[in-house]
């Protein structure tokens, strides 16, 4: 396992790009909003903590069909399955690199953007403890979605569809637990719910996302 | 006999040729009776008025959108353990159906809500979980379109309506959290002492049933639609190996 971890973020930071992108990704959507909303600091900092949970959301989704997509394609993948590691602990391998290539960058570059978006001060701490809990549980649902759409040659739209609507309990705990935290209210409660989300996907996935994966592999 | 027999397709299609107009017609004359009685012979509520009347078409197809997404879970469930095709091929006929549904439901608590709440729409629970569920039955339909392979489109499809089902329940509750309600509670429970008038509740039952019915009749018939589509694709694939 921590093999195939080590293989999957050596492809991921040498292959070219797919690093950096979803940080860059994740930069330009959340300098976009102020264009859109106006200048105003203090409408910017009230939707602070929404844009950042939506921002990372999306520049997670961007690198999702890169999870599989490569590995089926070179039968790598195949070659995974018929391995003696049970193909649900590959599957949880592949959301825990994802999540290291994505989820853990963005959740310390939110910080920073932060200051673009002037968050309450509050509001930083929670900020990174959510997306701490909150971003491998968007891995994890990810890679699942990635798995259902991992034989259709354009999935990527099809992809989004699909995830997106699972995403809807975590941005809301996400953003809840943020918001709660810039007005000085408890939001132990949001992110509870959220460790929980997370601690559900990561021993519930990993059995739908491998047999997703056999039936695609059939 | 045991209820799996009717799970052949041959049986199916046997079997649902007479229940088929059946449905259709019982569907008919309880939607026409209940519409009817409803929104002629019922009288205006005493702080609504006649908008109330939108409740005969609003609940019941509130209730219809959810039930067929529970139609399709146990279909997929039976595909998943059992593998009857024809179960497959009902939670596909089904989705579609749900949509409509689902939609229904939208459109007329939008249409009530203008004069009631002064707003076509609000961020409230219920509202928000039911377009959810509406994005749920997208994606659904999505997936079992971009599959060309029809036994790996019902293993993924119903893959995803099971996982589904669990992330729709997960929402449900997590948009409780999120925002206030404004939407009523139930007001048809069982087990509540103050439930709505029976002046409205008894053409209410009636509208109901139609509803259902009409579900039945019309996942029928896309059922057997589908079950001769792919009766022609083997047919097809067998004169071109011919």
């Amino acid at each position: 396992m921590i093999a195939l971890l080590l293989r999957d973020l050596r492809l991921a930071v040498r292959a070219g790009g797919g690093f950096g992108l979803g940080l860059a990704f994740f930069l330009i959507v959340v300098v976009l909003v102020p264009f859109g909303v106006g200048p105003d600091t203090e409408l910017l900092s009230r939707i602070a903590p929404g844009i950042l949970w939506v921002a990372s959301l999306l520049a997670a989704l961007l690198s999702l069909d890169r999870i599989f997509a490569l590995d089926y394609e070179d039968g790598s993948l195949a070659l995974l399955a018929t391995s003696p590691l049970p193909l649900e602990g590959a599957a949880m391998v592949k959301a825990l690199a994802h999540w290291i290539t994505t989820g853990l960058p963005l959740t310390l570059a939110a910080p920073a953007l932060g200051f673009l978006l002037s968050l309450a001060p509050d509001a930083y701490a929670y900020l990174l403890i959510s997306l701490l809990i909150g971003t491998p549980a968007l891995s994890m649902i990810g890679t699942f979605g990635a798995a259902l759409t991992v034989g259709l040659r354009r999935g990527g739209l099809l992809l989004s569809l699909l995830v997106l609507p699972l995403y809807v309990p975590t941005l809301i705990f996400g953003a809840e637990a943020v918001r709660r935290g810039a007005e000085g209210l408890d939001p132990t409660g949001a992110l509870m719910l959220m460790a929980g989300i997370t601690a559900g996907s990561f021993a519930l996935l990993p059995f739908a996302t491998a047999a997703v994966l056999r039936i695609n592999l059939r | 006999m045991s209820m799996w027999e009717y799970a052949n397709p041959k049986l199916f299609m046997g079997w649902t040729r007479p229940v088929l107009p059946w449905s259709f017609a019982l569907a008919g004359v309880c939607l026409v009776v209940g519409l009817v009685w409803g929104f002629f012979f019922t009288p205006d509520d005493f702080r609504q008025g006649s908008t109330v009347k939108i409740i005969y078409l609003h609940v019941p197809a509130a209730l219809m959108a959810i039930n067929a997404w529970i139609m399709m879970l146990v279909a997929s469930l039976i595909w998943v353990v059992r593998r009857h095709h024809v179960s497959a091929l009902a939670a596909r006929a089904a989705a579609p159906v749900g949509v409509v549904f689902t939609l229904i439901a939208l459109f007329t608590g939008g249409i009530w809500g203008q004069p009631m709440w002064g707003t076509y729409w609000a961020w409230d629970p219920r509202l928000t979980s039911f377009l959810i569920l509406f994005l749920f039955y997208l994606g659904y339909i999505a997936l079992w379109e971009a599959i060309e392979d029809p036994d790996t489109a019902a293993d993924l499809t119903s893959v995803l309506c099971l996982v589904g089902s669990i992330f729709a329940i997960l929402s449900r509750y997590a948009v409780l959290f999120w925002n206030q309600g404004l939407h009523q509670g139930a007001s048809l429970s069982l087990d509540k002492e103050e439930n709505i008038s029976d002046v409205f509740w008894f053409p209410l039952l009636v509208c109901i049933a139609g509803f259902v019915l009409l579900f039945i009749a019309l996942v029928l018939m896309r059922t057997r639609t589908e079950i001769r589509a792919r009766r022609i694709r083997a047919l097809e694939a067998r004169t071109r190996r011919a």
